[in-house]
């Protein structure tokens, strides 16, 4: 809206800036950009990066590298969170997909073949499809809602697992399986090229066809939409199958980052993070408008977060502390409340609030 | 939502039919009873009492969580702080008692710290509109983080105080005994069911569940009644931790995690529903039972793997959840 204070340049600066403020994106890219800061102050060579045999290498590849499981499960969890739903199941999928693959790598005749990995991959992933239309078929026909619907795949989820693995840690030995998370491909590491693929995929589909608009009409009002001609049963369906193929990726890269599989420990609260970065990225949990921008923000500000608690000197399980005060500011500072409460203040900047003005506020 | 009461289905299975609220926390019952009846067939020994009473005592921290878990459930909220702050009351109490502090101290300790922990995720959640989900699993975040700067190896508890109580046990007649940890959970179902049956913070705790604008409409105190939840739930968490404790006694940051899934899945099968509004704190502890019974069935048998319980228990949460989506369509 064209505001008429606005004509001169020092107020068009503040304008920009103000907008610049009210953006979605402006506190998680704030709070990534004083992590990064207070780690260069750290280590002064944090942002170095150098070229050793053919790969990149440096604090901020590492970052991207390790944060590309929870960057993947973000992207599928942001898609399901915008048609008002929710997948609590992403981890015990990701566990479910790293045993499958490991599973049918060590018992294969040929467990070190390419062919081997490629097939073990590709079986994970099609079971994660069968998870994801469990999910999607819960959700959207059953009519359960989400969080009750993907729960029950959470805990019976690392049971079967369990039972795919029988219970064992399995190690395997097979290169291209490996190269999942440790290979690098024209100097890039190969985990971040997937889960960034994934992203620059997902964005292109979502928003250069009338995909993401369906999805954010199913999760602004399912009844509305269906009504209007959306098919908001496929749509909720394919967000599920979609989400738990993503699980499943991250739960591959993981289980070859450390070339085996615990089907108690992989992808353990992965779930968590995921939405944490969904919600530090500016997508409201009651559906709607989504933002993958924001939730690859908000899984990077996690990744840099769980590199600089060691960076700093603070032993690494203080993570979860900073994690809890991060997401506490984040959410707070987006809640429409609090923003209120900042507002009103921002308006009178000049000195402290005489009595008067108090009372305003307060009314 | 039709108004037509549905004819038939239930009449057709016999005269007698219970009030309908009533009917999750009877399939419970009788889904326990059942699971029992086939033990004591199966298994040699299974139908004794004795099984019966050690299932209350190996679950005694589980009831009381699920019992916090049934009032913020009942508000249509959720709480995945609490098998976090298990752990971090756990660990607050082996400390303090290592320091030398008297036993009554560490117990109000543990209390006051659960108990704010609670009340803080319930400030949040009513007042600045934060998803109970988020806020709840900050917190969860939070305690698990302190209970690492508080130690992050596992402390034992030597005192005699908390060794007398936890292997302390009334005897029943016929030589069986009950544990006093036990019977400490059953007074808590006992309160909370009382709370909840029959105060008035009880009542707008179901009215809440039902419609929060309804209730903020007649009048009802919804702001002490949700923050007053969750303060619940985290001072049942750290009566929880301190069971804990007093079970394995020790103090670890590692305790408990993934319990608030079992507080969660014991709710749920004991018949409440997630949305909120409706459910009773006897089914919790019936759901609790039921959770373990599967793992007596499975000690019991020694040939079953240890990973069946989740596989089972995520079954019984699938099956309770379709049931009550069948029901709430029907009325």
């Amino acid at each position: 809206m064209p505001d008429p204070r606005t004509s001169g340049t020092g107020r068009t600066g503040r304008a920009l800036a103000g907008r610049a403020f009210a953006h979605r994106l402006f506190w998680p890219l704030a709070a990534l950009g004083a992590l990064l800061v207070v780690n260069v102050i750290a280590t002064p060579t944090f942002f170095n990066v150098r070229i050793q045999d053919g790969h990149l290498f440096g604090s901020l590849v590492d970052i991207v590298r390790n944060g590309a499981p929870v960057l993947l499960v973000a992207i599928g969890m942001t898609l399901v969170i915008a048609t008002r739903g929710i997948d609590l199941s992403v981890g015990a999928v990701a566990a479910i997909a790293g045993a499958v693959a490991c599973v049918y790598i060590v018992k294969s005749p040929a467990s070190g073949a390419a062919g081997t990995a490629i097939v073990a991959i590709t079986t994970a992933l099609a079971v994660c499809v069968a998870l994801g239309l469990w999910n999607g078929f819960l959700v959207s026909v059953i009519g359960i809602q989400p969080i009750i619907a993907t729960l029950v795949l959470m805990v019976a989820g690392r049971g079967i697992a369990m039972l795919v693995t029988g219970g064992q840690i399995t190690t395997v030995n097979n290169d291209t399986f490996a190269a999942l998370a440790s290979g690098y491909l024209l100097t890039l590491p190969v985990a971040a090229l997937i889960a960034l693929g994934v992203f620059a995929a997902t964005q292109v589909v979502v928003r250069r066809t009338a995909l993401g608009m369906l999805i954010e009409s199913v999760g602004i009002n399912p009844e509305a939409s269906r009504l209007a001609g959306v098919r908001s049963r496929t749509i909720i369906w394919t967000v599920y199958v979609f989400a738990a193929l993503c699980a499943g990726t991250a739960g591959l890269i993981i289980a070859a980052n450390t070339h085996s599989v615990n089907a108690n420990s992989l992808g353990l609260w992965i779930e968590l993070d995921a939405i944490l970065a969904v919600v530090i990225g500016g997508t409201s949990l009651a559906g709607g408008r989504f933002s993958l921008a924001g939730s690859l923000v908000g899984a990077m500000l996690i990744a840099t977060l769980t590199r600089t608690i060691p960076n700093i000197g603070i032993p690494a399980e203080a993570n979860y502390l900073f994690k809890a005060l991060v997401v506490v500011m984040v959410c707070l500072l987006q809640s429409p409340k609090a923003r209120a409460v900042l507002q009103r203040r921002g308006e009178r900047p000049a000195g402290p609030p005489s009595p008067s003005s108090r009372e305003e506020a307060v009314a | 939502m039709s108004i037509t009461a549905p004819t038939g289905v239930l009449a057709g299975v016999g005269r007698f039919t219970p009030p309908r609220r009533y009917l999750p926390v009877l399939g419970t019952f009788a889904l326990f009873i059942g699971m029992f009846g086939v033990g004591g067939i199966r298994y040699e020994g299974f139908a004794d009492p004795q099984v019966f009473l050690t299932l209350l005592l190996d679950n005694a921290f589980l009831i009381v969580l699920a019992v916090g878990m049934t009032f913020v459930i009942l508000t249509g909220g959720i709480d995945l702080s609490v098998g976090s702050n298990v752990a971090l009351s756990t660990l607050i109490a082996a400390r303090t008692l290592e320091l030398g502090w008297p036993v009554v101290t560490v117990i109000g300790v543990v209390l006051l710290a659960g108990t704010l922990l609670g009340t803080a995720m319930g400030l949040l959640i009513h007042y600045f509109d934060i998803q109970p989900f988020i806020a709840t699993l900050a917190g969860m975040f939070l305690a698990r983080g302190l209970c690492y700067l508080i130690s992050v190896d596992s402390i034992p508890i030597k005192n005699e105080t908390f060794s007398a109580i936890a292997f302390g046990s009334i005897t029943l007649p016929g030589g069986y005994y009950l544990g006093w940890t036990a019977v400490f959970a059953l007074v808590i179902v006992g309160i909370a069911a009382y709370v909840l049956a029959s105060t008035r913070f009880g009542r707008t705790v179901y009215a809440l569940g039902g419609s929060e604008p309804s209730a903020l409409l007649m009048g009802l105190p919804v702001a002490v009644t949700k923050v007053g939840v969750y303060a619940i739930s985290g001072f049942c968490a750290a009566l929880g931790g301190l069971l804990f404790a007093l079970y394995t006694l020790s103090g670890y940051s590692l305790h408990a995690v993934g319990m608030e899934l079992d507080a969660i899945a014991a709710v749920v099968i004991g018949g409440t529903l997630l949305t909120g509004g409706r459910g009773f704190v006897v089914g919790s502890l019936l759901g609790v039972l039921v959770l373990g019974t599967i793992q007596t069935f499975i000690s019991f048998d020694g040939t079953l793997s240890s990973w069946w319980t989740r596989i089972t228990i995520g079954v019984l949460v699938l099956v309770f959840v379709v049931l009550q989506r069948v029901l709430t369509r029907r009325s």
